[in-house]
């Protein structure tokens, strides 16, 4: 979402800027539909939100445990929201294990609301609770509303006669219910959804709505003792126009979409199954109607062999996965750059190395795309920063691939694959074309034909099988620089290695000067990111600033290669701060590229980067923090900052 | 192959620039003439036509074909030549590959793209050997082959090419090899059914695994050990003049295949069965049957087409795109939106 160096409004207690609220519960609970709902709920109501889902790997983790606990966490307000928020203000746990796994990050003061009609014998033990924490005053530091929601939930559907467990399954949306309330939401969209939902079955429909209307209000009559209180967020001021929301994959796969019909291209995306990239290949396979064939291939070689062979075919190859998936296409992506042909290899990334986290974020692929194949094998490598941002990307991602005939790979992250952010709606009118062109006659000397010959863009033509009269053949083998025929030659091979590199290289000649998001463009300190730490660190520049500091964010889109004047830009800093969600990589690049003395901060805990993190680490570089204890100055070091305990056990 | 207008060429219409580099007397050769002569007799055009390939010796073969050809990467050819056919159903795909190639690193692929029925003819050149790499074993070499890594013999049993890609679902079988007469026959056929059509060549690797096929393959006593397959006819081998008539029976006991002899012409007394290219039952027995108490099976196998894969996707494709509204605008606005008003006023929900 776009930002701004704003200063908040004077918050009051019921009248707050932002609040952080967080739904947690069994995996089989519904919270991830709970959140989405009540996300669409505050766009409606015209707050800025960011969300982060966090589930676990299983399917359907055992009842009541503590890694069975599903996690949905919503930031929104009247200001401009970047990140999911820090440290939660509400924590709605559905039974003893999500209160355990969660209960630590909720800010100090924050409340708790717990259904104790799930606070059973059995369910302490399985979250390893010796006694039952609502009672025995180890949540002292919070507020804590519990009551029975499981009763009340089934006191408010009897009327439909359903069975015990189809009942409580209406629990999530009671809750919902309540918070509607306490956030002074309408439920009338909600109502109109669920009767979408449960359109052939009207009974489960009434239920749900029945237990909606009842936790909303039970939040209106109850006497709950002061600790519950309206909470009313006033709508952000945004530009004018259309607006929905959007995550990451969804963005990718409407990029996609629209990058293969700037280019006139039709689109082939090859893929095989992998969380979290899996969702833009079931998005894609919705969208036949705008030229998208999809190929849900044997695994993720083929899925890319497969989209090779149909870029060289003349449409466009798209392949999508995670980082496991990413290393088994590297040969193929080898294939893709020495044949010179068009291809968009998407990466979710998640937490590695080999199956690592499946459901956790991370970035750490960097080095994978940059460097992660055999030979001298450049490739352009764009990131994306937030789920909206992933739309621009991927057309990014297609203009580079059809433009100079290379595979480009378009990173996102796990956090920004299943986040979602209002995204302003954008008009297609305004986006620039640049339609593929395709040789139809020989382009050599006396009629000859020359598929390896450049364009001032160090690219090669684009010939489709088909055309007649222009009959050759690619390989990987390395070839003559102009015929395209097998030459093993030491000039050959110089010669062509030299000019993919320079054709790569060159990529950076059409892509926008390194601006400085926040701040000056000179200056102390230049906190450098890239992808999904976006928000947590222009949120960290921003308060940072605004307690007078010298420090400026740095966004970097594309990766690879770098815009031209980024080394100059960070050159006119005196310190350098890499925060990123691995163990140094993006700065081990900016290092090797510009001898500058980047400094990292990292983080590999599965979670995106708290604000306060980043903060705490800006504060190192100065002496005197107005505001904070004033101290010597603290060489800044490499920090590894712990994991957030909170997270998962 | 394809519904598409046939054009007349010359055999030199397919010989490509590219000089020849496989070692003089290889197999391949005598394949590489048999492919060159048989697309003019198809009325293929070059301009229409791709061959694709993996890695190893046979998969230099595109170099030398003067259409258009891909050289890919180890195994994976079947998924190449997947996402050109998806992306352009009219031109006509050649898959080159090996035992290497297309049983060993690529089986996955080689399996997928017969279950799934992809419209291409795929020659698998079978010399039982790695012959790029320097003459290691491959999975279909016979046990006991010894070579740089097994110096002792392998171990392993074989792989029947044949007999995996019908097992995959293949509705075309076809067998030769590289110096046969008959080849051009069996690849026209293999042309001319629609759908992935599987042709095993046995190839003569005379640098690594010289002759391993003369058993059959040899001129002299060719009639005794070959039974050339045709729709239609009695199983019939051998002669008067060398070992007599024989012919394949079904044994009705062990429900297997055998080798009764014929007198007199009278097949039908002998019960030798008339091969029936629909009939998926026997194929499983020809696949399978063994050389030395049987003679080879060449020729067309099995040859019974259904409906091909790129046929069932784009048609979908197709169906799905029927009425559909193609504005980019309405996409992007799909779902619940909201529109903010100029005056930040009242917010409303779509």
């Amino acid at each position: 979402m776009a930002t701004q160096l704003a200063e908040p409004a004077a918050s009051t207690k019921n009248h707050p800027e932002a609040v952080v609220v967080r739904f947690a519960g069994d995996s089989g609970d519904g919270m991830q539909l709970t959140g989405g709902q009540f996300t669409l709920s505050s766009a409606l109501s015209g707050n800025d939100f960011a969300t982060f889902p966090d589930f676990p790997a299983e399917i359907r983790a055992p009842q009541g445990t503590l890694f069975g606990v599903s996690a949905f966490q919503i930031n929104f307000g009247s200001t401009e929201i970047d990140t999911a928020g820090d440290a939660p203000d509400v924590l709605v746990a559905m039974n003893p294990a999500a209160l355990k796994t969660n209960v630590g990050a909720l800010k100090p003061g924050g409340l708790i609301i717990a259904d104790t009609g799930e606070f059973t014998k059995r369910n302490l033990e399985k979250a390893k609770y010796d006694a039952s924490p609502i009672d025995d005053g180890s949540l002292a530091k919070w507020k804590v509303l519990a009551f029975d929601i499981s009763a009340l939930t089934l006191e408010s559907v009897k009327p439909f006669g359903l069975g015990n467990k189809e009942a409580l399954r209406c629990k999530n949306m009671w809750t919902l219910g309540l918070a509607l309330w306490m956030f002074d939401r309408d439920r009338a969209p909600l109502v109109d959804w669920l009767n979408a939902k449960f359109r052939k079955n009207p009974v489960l429909a009434e239920a749900n709505i029945a237990a909606l209307n009842a936790g909303h209000a039970y939040g209106e009559t109850a006497e709950l003792g002061g600790q519950l209180h309206k909470v009313h967020l006033d709508p952000v001021p945004s530009p004018a126009g259309l607006y929905r929301t959007i995550t990451g994959a969804e963005a990718v796969a409407l990029g996609l979409v629209a990058g293969a019909q700037l280019a006139d291209l039709k689109m082939f995306f090859g893929g095989y199954p992998i969380t979290p990239a899996s969702s833009i290949l079931h998005y894609l396979a919705g969208m036949k109607e705008f030229g998208v064939t999809t190929f849900q291939a044997e695994d993720e070689i083929a899925a890319i062999a497969a989209a090779i062979g149909a870029s060289y075919a003349g449409h466009l190859g798209v392949t999508s996965s995670s980082g496991p998936g990413i290393a088994l296409k590297g040969e193929a992506m080898g294939l893709a750059v020495m044949t010179e042909l068009p291809l968009v290899i998407v990466n979710s990334q998640r937490g590695g190395p080999s199956t690592g986290l499946p459901t956790k974020t991370e970035q750490s692929d960097l080095y994978q795309a940059v460097y992660g194949r055999n030979g001298d094998t450049p490739m352009p490598v764009i990131s994306a920063r937030s789920p909206g941002d992933a739309f621009e990307c991927a057309i990014e991602a297609c203009r580079i691939a059809t433009q100079y005939m290379t595979p480009v790979i378009l990173l996102t992250d796990g956090y920004i694959a299943n986040a979602a952010e209002p995204w302003a709606v954008p008009d297609p009118a305004t986006f620039e074309p640049f339609p593929a062109t395709f040789l139809d006659k020989p382009n050599g000397p006396d009629g000859t034909l020359l598929p390896y010959a450049r364009d001032e863009k160090g690219a090669r033509p684009w010939i489709k099988p088909g055309t007649p009269g222009l009959m050759h053949r690619i390989g990987g083998i390395e070839k003559n620089p102009g015929t395209g025929n097998l030459d093993y030659s030491p000039a050959a091979h110089q010669a062509m290695t030299d000019a993919r590199k320079a054709k790569v290289d060159g990529v950076a000649k059409s892509i926008p000067a390194q601006d400085v998001c926040l701040g000056n463009t000179s200056g102390k300190l230049a906190v450098v990111g890239w992808g999904s730490t976006f928000g947590p660190i222009h949120q960290a520049v921003r308060k940072a600033r605004a307690k007078g500091l010298d420090v400026s964010h740095i966004h970097v889109r594309h990766i690879w290669p770098l815009p031209e004047n980024l080394g100059d830009l960070l050159r006119s800093f005196d310190k350098v701060l890499v925060p990123e969600m691995n163990t140094g990589q993006f700065k081990t690049v900016l290092r090797d590229q510009y001898l500058v003395d980047a400094q990292p901060l990292t983080k590999v805990s599965g979670q995106p980067f708290a604000i306060a993190e980043i903060e705490a680490a800006i504060a190192t570089y100065f002496d005197h923090v107005p505001g904070n204890a004033g101290g010597d100055e603290i060489a800044p070091n490499e920090t590894q900052l712990p994991s957030i305990e909170s997270a998962n056990p | 192959m394809n519904a598409i207008a046939t054009i007349t060429t010359t055999l030199k219409d397919w010989e490509s620039d590219q000089e020849v580099r496989w070692c003089p007397g290889c197999g391949d050769y005598a394949i590489l003439k048999a492919v060159q002569r048989t697309m003019p007799e198809i009325g293929a055009n070059p301009a229409t036509t791709v061959f694709v390939s993996g890695i190893g010796c046979s998969s230099r073969f595109p170099y030398y074909m003067a259409s258009y050809g891909f050289h890919t990467i180890h195994g994976r050819a079947p998924a190449f030549a997947t996402g050109i056919k998806l992306s352009n159903p009219e031109l006509d795909i050649w898959l080159v590959t090996g035992d290497g190639d297309g049983m060993s690193i690529g089986g996955n692929h080689t399996m997928h793209l017969i279950r799934r029925n992809l419209n291409c003819q795929i020659m698998l050149f079978n010399n039982e050997i790695y012959g790029l790499t320097k003459g290691q074993y491959s999975p279909t070499s016979r046990q006991g082959t010894t070579s740089p890594t097994t110096p002792l013999g392998s171990v392993d049993r074989p792989a029947s090419p044949a007999a995996f890609a019908l097992g995959s679902g293949a509705r075309f079988i076809g067998r030769g090899f590289d110096v046969s007469k008959h080849l051009p026959d069996v690849l026209k056929a293999a042309h001319a059914h629609r759908g992935a059509a599987f042709i095993e060549i046995f190839q003569n690797c005379i640098v690594y695994n010289k002759d391993v096929f003369e058993d059959f393959a040899a001129p002299k006593g060719a009639e005794d050990r070959q039974l050339w397959l045709k729709n239609g006819e009695p199983m019939l081998f051998g002669s008067d003049k060398t070992g007599g008539v024989k012919g394949i029976a079904l044994d009705a006991e062990k429900l297997t295949l055998k080798v009764v002899d014929v007198t007199d012409g009278d097949w039908q007394g002998a019960g030798v069965i008339v091969h029936d290219v629909t009939n998926r039952s026997v194929a499983h027995m020809l696949v399978e049957m063994p050389f030395g108490p049987f003679p080879m099976a060449l020729g067309v196998l099995y040859d019974d087409p259904r409906p091909t894969y790129e046929d069932a996707v784009l048609g979908q494709d197709a169906q799905a795109r029927e009425g559909k509204n193609t504005d980019l605008r309405k996409l992007l606005a799909k779902g619940q939106t909201w529109t903010v008003s100029e005056d930040q006023g009242p917010l409303s929900g779509v």
